[in-house]
């Protein structure tokens, strides 16, 4: 294929994705609206306001960056893990097997499926933050750097999930088991510097809470972490999920007997 | 130019099933192929590592030159493919299919929207372009995999099994489509059970069997290997008296109805002529079986020797 064919290709793939989510929009796109609002409900206005501020910033303020990459890194996995799976379980996948599409190509495909659903889930987040909170923005660039950095990096997780699932209860384990506790104890709710030093130090390991800190910087200006090191972090993790997702698609595991 | 070229392909699947231990084929630029074989036999799963659904153990696939090994972009893009299993999502609408599928290929949305209200058309889908997948009759899904298929102007389409439990009128409109479409230069290999198919429509054939390749040769100098045929001949009367025609062996069936078995050396105009003069005249005949039915069950025994 040529560079011409590889985009039309790609596009074809990107258009079907876009469509499937904004398809089943009230299953998509509306409940994390919906559960935002209620976060900044309870833990923003109820409870955020009997906390002090943190890095002064009114506790509701500091943790809109967090709420709205949380749905971000949710939607971006759900969107590819489940759309990918749902492929090989419909065994659709082999319309992208048998054609001459590169494997990076499908592998961009629908990472880049799994980034525009979190940003347009990103996007209604922020919308209904705009509720509660006046929205800021220190840094745009590193912002969206942040969001879709990070999107591409759990859409990839969502892929690699989704290779090795062989049932509907596998793709859902690492989302309860693993993504939702890392992202609570990422930093959306709290700064690191509150936690004891052993718990500083091991909160270190958890690569959410680069993510995290980087989205706040370009919001609010503050970071527990160090901006280039968190952005660097996260761009590691997408070349070592990448590659290992191509790895993966080129030797067939999950998609060819 | 060999459309598809096949040699000693072996496929051990996890768990140590062989499911191929050495086919070999070579299907002509133009041709209408049958790979037939009884269940099991590995016709999938030739199938599957010519269209690279299945890593094969070993051996060589070229399609059009290009093989699969080192230049398997070339190859995919040569290949149409009907699959035995519908393998399209239920929730997308009928005409998103094909065109999504001409754009993997790398064909853009005019060019595909284009194509796939040709075959649409053609096939007869175009009223229902705008439905959801799920909506669609079985013979309609297998119609649409076939536009699907078709999309990108495959030069060899492989159809596996694509009558499986269609109606004998949507058959027979399918067995005239692809004829046309053979016509007009699409090499086309088609796995079936219904041997009256692939009879009517295929001009060379190959059976597997076991992994191996039986057979592969032209339909006609294989249906000459038959060393005997058996006919029933349907009589305008019933029968007062059984004819009895020296050299051939003859029983009546009903009172309308004879069987005989006709031999390589032997021909149906003596019998016709036979039974005229005993004043019997016959109103219309058939085979009693299908011709390629009876080599098959044969070539299939034989290699399983």
């Amino acid at each position: 294929m040529n560079a011409r064919q590889q985009y039309i290709a790609f596009s074809a793939l990107l258009v079907k994705e876009i469509r499937r989510f904004m398809r089943i929009w009230v299953q998509t796109v509306l409940p994390a609206a919906i559960t935002m609002a209620l976060y900044f409900i309870i833990f923003g206005n109820l409870i955020g306001s009997q906390l002090n501020d943190i890095h002064g910033l009114r506790y509701i303020d500091y943790i809109v960056p967090g709420i709205i990459l949380m749905s971000v890194i949710n939607n971006s996995y759900a969107n590819v893990v489940s759309s990918f799976y749902s492929a090989k379980f419909q065994r659709h996948v082999e319309e992208l097997l048998i054609s001459p599409m590169p494997n990076y190509l499908i592998i961009i495909g629908f990472i880049a499926g799994g980034v525009a659903r979190g940003m347009v889930v990103g996007a209604a987040v922020t919308g209904v933050s705009m509720f509660f909170v006046k929205l800021q923005s220190h840094h745009l660039l590193i912002t969206l750097a942040a969001g879709v950095l990070t999107s591409m990096l759990f859409s990839l997780a969502g892929f690699i999930n989704a290779i090795y699932a062989k049932s509907f209860d596998d793709i859902s384990i690492i989302p309860t088991f693993v993504l939702t506790p890392l992202t609570y104890l990422g930093g959306v709710f709290y700064s690191v510097d509150m936690l004891p030093a052993f718990w500083q130090n091991v909160s270190l390991v958890n690569p959410i809470l680069y993510m995290v800190n980087a989205m706040r910087y370009g919001m609010l200006g503050v970071s527990d972490i160090d901006i280039t090191l968190a952005m660097a972090i996260i761009i590691s993790f997408i070349i070592a999920l990448f590659s290992f997702a191509l790895y993966l698609l080129n030797r067939g595991i999950g998609v060819r007997s | 130019m060999q459309a598809l070229k096949i040699r000693n392909l072996t496929k051990t699947y996890k768990g140590g099933v062989e499911a191929l231990r050495g086919v070999d084929l070579d299907v002509p630029e133009g041709d209408f192929f049958a790979l037939l074989g009884p269940n099991g036999a590995g016709k999938s799963t030739t199938i599957g590592i010519v269209s690279s659904l299945v890593n094969k153990s070993g051996g060589t696939v070229e399609v059009f030159g290009h093989n699969i090994d080192t230049d398997l972009e070339a190859a995919k893009s040569c290949i149409g493919l009907v699959p035995q299993e519908f393998n399209f999502n239920q929730f997308e609408p009928v005409v998103e299919i094909v065109m999504s599928q001409g754009g993997y290929y790398g064909l853009d949305r005019q060019t595909a929207y284009q194509r796939a209200e040709t075959y649409l058309k053609q096939l007869g889908l175009w009223e229902k372009r705008n439905s959801m997948a799920r909506e669609l009759s079985g013979g309609m899904k297998r119609r649409l995999m076939i536009a699907r298929a078709l999309v990108h102007e495959p030069k060899l389409l492989i159809l596996d099994e694509p009558t499986a439990g269609v109606d004998i009128e949507i058959r027979r409109s399918m067995w005239e489509f692809l004829r046309r479409i053979n016509e007009q230069g699409t090499t086309i290999i088609l796995t079936t059970h219904y041997l009256e198919e692939a009879e009517n429509l295929c001009r060379h054939i190959a059976i597997i069997n076991n992994g191996y390749t039986v057979e592969s040769t032209a339909m006609k100098s294989l249906l000459r290997q038959l060393q005997k045929e058996t006919f029933l001949l349907y009589l305008q009367e019933p029968l007062e008296q059984f004819p009895s025609i020296q050299g051939y062996a003859m029983k009546q069936v009903d009172e309308t109805t004879l069987e005989v078995d006709i031999s390589a050396e032997q021909n149906l105009n003596q019998v016709f002529g036979e039974l005229a003069a005993a004043g019997l005249q016959v109103r219309s005949m058939k085979n009693k079986s299908n011709r390629l039915e009876e080599l098959f069950v044969k070539l299939v025994e034989k290699g399983q020797l």
